[in-house]
This record gives structure tokens, C-alpha cells and sequence, in this order.
């Protein structure tokens, strides 16, 4: 960050001046950094307003996300019973059932937007799972790599042996060989997509950890005599964060998506529904003799889940590095 | 899984160290790290399905109400009494003598099985992976050098809906358009029940089972192929050699062919190959849905039987498959681009 002379910058300019907190509050440490950090995002959010095809993804999003917020106001959980489902079942679009109905006779509307609610929980909670570990094991191995001392230098190569066999390993049988031992749950589903699909994370958060150990910041923390534990903690991680982020929306992607294969697979919990289970209770129910909406609203909400945060990760990711700009 | 792949892909397409061994000593550490990994495969295989789950006996009598003496039978057949270390020695025997067990649904051996089911898993994933390799790659290569034309904005809006896709939604949207009502095409299958027939006619009623299934799978991964084909191309853009190139006075169509092209085919190189293991696992999920009896299906019947030693053996297959496509990517590599030879 270049800093121009003071004054000259209008507000959320990259200048001191507008890092400032307003005149008349005293002036401490923790005040100018958060005000900066206030900048700084101010300056993010601009950029990232500038890219149409990221905007487009948000608001996607957005609409999306409160749609799953707000289940339990648009669609009665009741109309999830087959119990109280009395229409007829895998039957076309209707004024009563805007998307028809499955085969039990429920709402496709009801479930499609409960299948949001539960689609978007996987996605989000796997994705948590799968960065926390990524986050973790990219930074270690990053940091414990820069050491010359042979411990460190074998931390690192043991950890990245052990990311390159979770590379190569397929995913699709391992989760359903995991998922099929443990039994079929929502939980289940969530734990094994997060412990199979960390492992690019944590290479791409290894790479920059790396560059970022080599910063003198890192030598003055060192020389101070900062530990291990609050090197990586206060100086590497918040330097990966930015990109860990942009990881992170992407792989949310991923993870809708092989939530979807998962239970499509039938290994979902078949009480809560998600769109996948949608999808797979459609294929073995005879969705070509009937209810063709049935089969398409939940794949077209899961294209335009997995495009919207697609579009919003390369968007991410072009305002933190500029040479990918224009993709 | 495409960001590993990627992460994956530029690693070894950069330099690396600056030592430099012998190409015959890079092939022999790839391959010995390719033993290795197919060893920790066997192993975790074996901690899966053995000592996972609480009590393997029940476990693999699909936990069906069994006398105690019937369960000591049992044990002492697959000799699950025995200490862990004896045990696993006894599994890695078996497995390298072919013998994964046999299927508890019809008591087939599970080798058998797998061989029935590999060919038409070869011919799909074969047939499919080429279309989409030289389709991606071509799609890639002409958007990305005339980067913002018509074509690179309608062809990078079109791979990235196709990218979201799950790939068995498809198959099952062409399978209702174009073989149900319309019936253009059969709804499953590899052969016609009437008799497959010989020569010519057998060939083109294979062909004809082998469109749809082709299709999406093609469809699907040529999105991945055509995305990295072109950012990475994108990236050659700003490369020295090229205004030399131009500089020389050579066309715009030889700077492409002869200079940029090869230069960023790398990293598709190498994720082709990645994916080329992959793609015979996620074809489970195409196979079920047009019924192809493939290595595919047979996961998913032995999944939802569930029929573990079918599931053991194709598992052990398919992540065999994804460390032998690895390593052959990784060997083309290293005769293609002498760089990656230093790392």
C-alpha cells in the first residue's frame, strides 16, 4: 500500500486520511486498525462491484440463501409428511401444486425450497470441515516446510504425502464406501464430503504460506522471538485468509455438487430432503411416466447454485489477484 | 476437486529445484511413489472394510440374525479371529493372487464380475474421454486466443452451465426427451434384448446404446478440459517467445499452432490423465442411469445390495486406476516438457 500525502485522498482513498477514525475520538492503536481494516474492505467491495458476472452470482446467492432462511414461513414442514400429502401422486403442475407433485403426493414447491434449506446446510458445513482442515494442514506444512531444521522439513513432506494420496484417492466410491459403513445420514453425508476434499485446499494454502514465510515481517517476528504457534496464527494465516476465502466459495460448489451425487446415490437422509434426494427418488420412481418438473426444478436450482457461487469465487479471486482479470 | 487437480497441475508444470537428475531416475521415483500409494490404498482398503465397521462378520452377512455358531463359522472362514498383522498379511496374499472374494448376492467370484463389467467401462469412458479431450481442447483454444469474441463469451457461458450440471440430471433430461416419448434412442442398456446380432448390425446397435451415455459424459468433462485449456493459454498470451514469433513475421495461425499451443497443452496434459482415472469412477453414477453394465452399475447394484466384497473390489479398482492414469500423465510429462524433469 502506497501512502499519499495526507489529506488529498477523498474518502476511501488508500491514503492514511481515510484509514482515519472521525476527529474528536482519541487516537489508539486498535482504532486505526480497525478503521483501516473498514478501508480496506470498503476498497474490496468496490472492486468486487466492478465485476457484472460476480454481481450476478451474489444476488443469485442472496435470493437463494434467504429462500433457505426462511423455509419454515414459505412452506409449511408439514407438507414434508407424506402423511398429510392427499394430492395425487407424480402428477403435472397445478394451481394448488405450482410444481406438481412427487410420488407421494407432496409439493415439489415444498420440497424444493426445504431442499434448499438442507442442500445449502451440507454445502456450507462440508465446506467448514473441509477448510479447517485444509486451512490447517496448508499453514503447518507451509511453515514447518520454511524451517531448515530436518523435523520441520519432514512435517511438511509427511503432511503432503498424506494430501496427495487424499488427491488421488477417488472421491465418489470413498464417500460412498464411508457413508455406506457408517450409515445414511445428513451428518454423515456432511463429514464424509468434508474429510475427502480438503486436500487442494491445503496445497494452494501450502504455496502461499510458503511466499508469505519468506517476508520480512516474518524475520522481525522471529527475531522478537515469536513462537511457532503465534508465527503462523497472527502473521501466516491472516496472509492466506484473502485466498482461503475465494478457496472456499468455490469449493462450496463442489460440495452441493457431491452432495447431490451422494444422495442421489441414496445415501442422504431420506427425512430431510435435498435436492439430490429429489433427484433420486425422481430417477427410481418412474419421473418420465409423470411429474416432469419434478426432475427439472431441483437440477436447474442446482445449476444455479453451483453457477452462482462459481461466478462469485472467479470474481473473488480476479480482485485479489489482478493477473486474472478479464478471465 | 477441479482446484486440486489445478493446484496439482501447476506444481509440476513449474520449475522446480534446481538440481537436475537423470530422466531415468525421475521415471523410477514416479513410479516407486506410485507403489507406495497403491500399498496406503491396500491398506486403507483393508481398514475400510475389516476393522472399521464394529463387527465385520455381521457386517458382511448384511447383519442378518445369525446363531453364535454360525458367526464362529464365519470368522474362522475369513479368519477374523486372528491377530490384525496376520490378517492383513492373509488379505494382501489373496488380492495379489486375484482373489477379492465372492459377491454375496450370486456368489460369483468378484474377479469375475469385474472383468464382465470392465470392457464396457473402457469402451464408454474411452470413446468419451477422447471426444471431450479434442472438443475441450479445441473449444479452449479458440476462445482463449481471441479472448471477449462471440465465440469465447457464448462458449464460456455455455461450459460453465455445463460445469454446474450434475452429470446423471442430464442423462436422465435427454434420456426422457429423446428415448422416451420420442424413442430416437434406447432407454438403457448396451445391446438390444432382441438379440445383439452379429457383425455390422451388432456394432451399429452397440453404437446406438453408446450415444446417450457418450454424450453426457463427453458434455460434462469437456467443460473442465476447455476452461483450463483456455486460461492457460491466456496465460502463454503475454509470453516473450510469442512476440518473437510475431516479430519474425510468422501468421497469427502458426504463432498459435507451433508456438502457444504446445506450450499450454501442459497442464491439460496432466488433468487429462488425472481425470482419466476419475472419470472411471464418476461414470457410476451415467452407467446407473442408462443401465450400461459397466464396472460403474456394478458399484452401485453392490452399494445399495449391499454386497461389500463387489464394493471392496471395484473400490480397490478404481483407485488403482486414478494412481496408474496419474502416473502415466506424470511419465508423458516428464518426456514432454524437460523442465518438469529438475523438479
Amino acid at each position: 500500500m502506497s501512502a499519499p500525502a495526507a489529506g488529498t485522498s477523498t474518502a476511501g482513498g488508500n491514503g492514511p486520511a481515510a484509514a482515519l477514525p472521525p476527529t474528536g475520538t482519541p487516537l489508539t492503536p486498535r482504532r486505526l486498525a480497525r478503521a483501516r481494516r473498514k478501508a480496506a474492505l470498503a476498497r474490496f467491495w468496490r472492486e468486487f462491484r466492478r465485476d457484472r458476472r460476480g454481481m450476478v452470482g451474489l444476488i443469485v446467492l442472496g435470493l437463494m440463501i434467504a429462500v433457505a432462511l426462511l423455509a419454515p414461513v414459505l412452506a409449511n414442514s408439514r407438507g414434508l409428511n407424506p402423511i398429510y400429502a392427499i394430492a395425487t401422486p407424480n402428477s403435472g403442475p397445478s394451481l394448488h401444486d405450482l410444481l406438481g407433485t412427487d410420488n407421494d403426493g407432496r409439493s415439489v414447491l415444498t420440497l424444493l425450497i426445504w431442499g434448499a434449506r438442507n442442500s445449502l446446510l451440507v454445502g456450507f458445513t462440508a465446506t467448514l470441515i473441509s477448510m479447517l482442515i485444509g486451512a490447517l494442514v496448508g499453514v503447518v506444512a507451509g511453515h514447518s516446510g520454511s524451517i531448515r531444521a530436518r523435523a520441520g522439513r519432514l512435517t511438511d513432506n509427511l503432511m503432503m504425502r498424506a494430501t496427495d494420496w487424499f488427491l488421488v484417492v477417488p472421491f465418489l466410491p470413498l464417500a460412498m464406501v464411508l457413508a455406506r459403513t457408517i450409515g445414511p445420514s445428513l451428518g454423515v453425508i456432511i463429514l464424509v464430503i468434508g474429510l475427502t476434499s480438503w486436500a487442494g485446499t491445503a496445497r494452494i494454502v501450502r504455496a502461499q504460506a510458503l511466499a508469505v514465510e519468506t517476508r520480512p515481517y516474518l524475520e522481525r517476528a522471529k527475531a522478537l522471538g515469536a513462537g511457532h504457534w503465534h508465527q503462523m496464527y497472527r502473521h501466516v494465516l491472516p496472509n492466506v485468509m484473502p485466498l482461503l476465502l475465494a478457496n472456499t466459495i468455490l469449493t462450496v460448489a463442489g460440495t452441493i455438487l457431491a452432495e447431490t451425487t451422494l444422495s442421489f446415490l441414496g445415501l442422504g437422509d431420506p427425512v430431510r430432503p435435498t435436492w439430490g434426494e429429489m433427484l433420486g427418488a425422481a430417477y427410481s420412481n418412474g419421473v418420465g411416466t409423470g411429474n416432469i418438473v419434478w426432475l427439472l426444478a431441483p437440477g436447474i436450482a442446482v445449476i444455479a447454485v453451483v453457477m452462482a457461487f462459481t461466478l462469485v469465487g472467479h470474481a473473488l479471486e480476479a480482485v485479489l489477484d489482478p493477473k486474472l482479470r478479464g478471465r | 476437486m477441479l482446484d486440486g487437480a489445478r493446484a496439482a497441475a501447476e506444481e509440476r508444470s513449474g520449475t522446480g529445484a534446481a538440481r537436475s537428475y537423470g530422466l531415468a531416475r525421475t521415471l523410477s521415483v514416479k513410479v516407486l511413489s506410485a507403489v507406495i500409494t497403491l500399498f496406503v490404498v491396500l491398506v486403507g482398503n483393508f481398514f475400510l472394510f475389516r476393522v472399521l465397521p464394529a463387527d465385520p462378520a455381521k457386517n458382511l452377512t448384511h447383519n442378518s440374525a445369525l446363531t453364535a455358531s454360525q458367526l464362529a463359522a464365519i470368522n474362522r472362514t475369513f479368519g477374523l479371529g486372528l491377530p490384525l498383522p496376520q490378517q492383513f498379511w492373509n488379505y494382501l496374499v489373496q488380492t495379489f493372487h486375484g482373489n477379492l472374494g465372492r459377491s454375496f448376492v450370486n456368489e460369483l467370484p468378484v474377479s469375475q464380475l469385474i472383468s464382465q463389467a470392465l470392457w464396457p467401462t473402457i469402451l464408454l469412458v474411452g470413446t468419451s474421454t477422447l471426444l471431450s479431450t479434442v472438443i475441450g481442447v479445441w473449444i479452449g483454444i479458440r476462445g482463449g486466443w481471441n479472448r471477449g469474441s462471440r465465440f469465447d463469451r457464448s462458449s464460456t457461458a455455455f461450459v460453465n452451465v455445463l460445469y454446474a450440471m450434475p452429470d446423471f440430471w442430464l442423462g436422465m433430461v435427454l434420456l426422457i426427451a429423446l428415448a422416451g416419448k420420442l424413442a430416437i434412442f434406447p432407454d438403457g442398456g448396451m445391446h438390444s434384448f432382441t438379440g445383439a446380432g452379429s457383425g455390422l448390425s451388432g456394432l451399429g446397435d452397440l453404437l446406438w446404446h453408446l450415444t446417450l451415455p457418450c454424450l453426457v459424459l463427453t458434455l460434462v468433462y469437456l467443460a473442465e478440459y476447455s476452461l483450463v485449456m483456455r486460461s492457460s493459454l491466456i496465460d502463454e498470451l503475454q509470453a516473450d517467445y510469442l512476440l518473437t514469433a510475431r516479430a519474425k513475421g510468422l501468421r497469427d495461425d502458426l504463432v498459435r499452432r507451433r508456438h502457444a499451443v504446445p506450450n499450454a497443452l501442459l497442464p491439460s496434459i496432466t488433468l487429462i490423465m488425472l481425470n482419466l482415472g476419475f472419470v472411471i469412477s464418476g461414470a457410476i453414477t451415467t452407467e446407473t442411469v442408462f443401465s450400461w453394465p459397466g464396472l460403474g452399475r456394478l458399484s452401485y447394484v453392490a452399494l445399495n445390495a449391499p454386497d461389500y466384497p463387489t464394493l471392496e473390489g471395484t473400490f480397490l479398482l478404481f483407485s488403482a486406476a486414478v494412481i496408474v492414469a496419474n502416473l502415466i500423465g506424470d511419465l508423458l510429462l516428464t518426456v514432454f516438457d524437460p523442465r518438469v524433469r529438475q523438479a
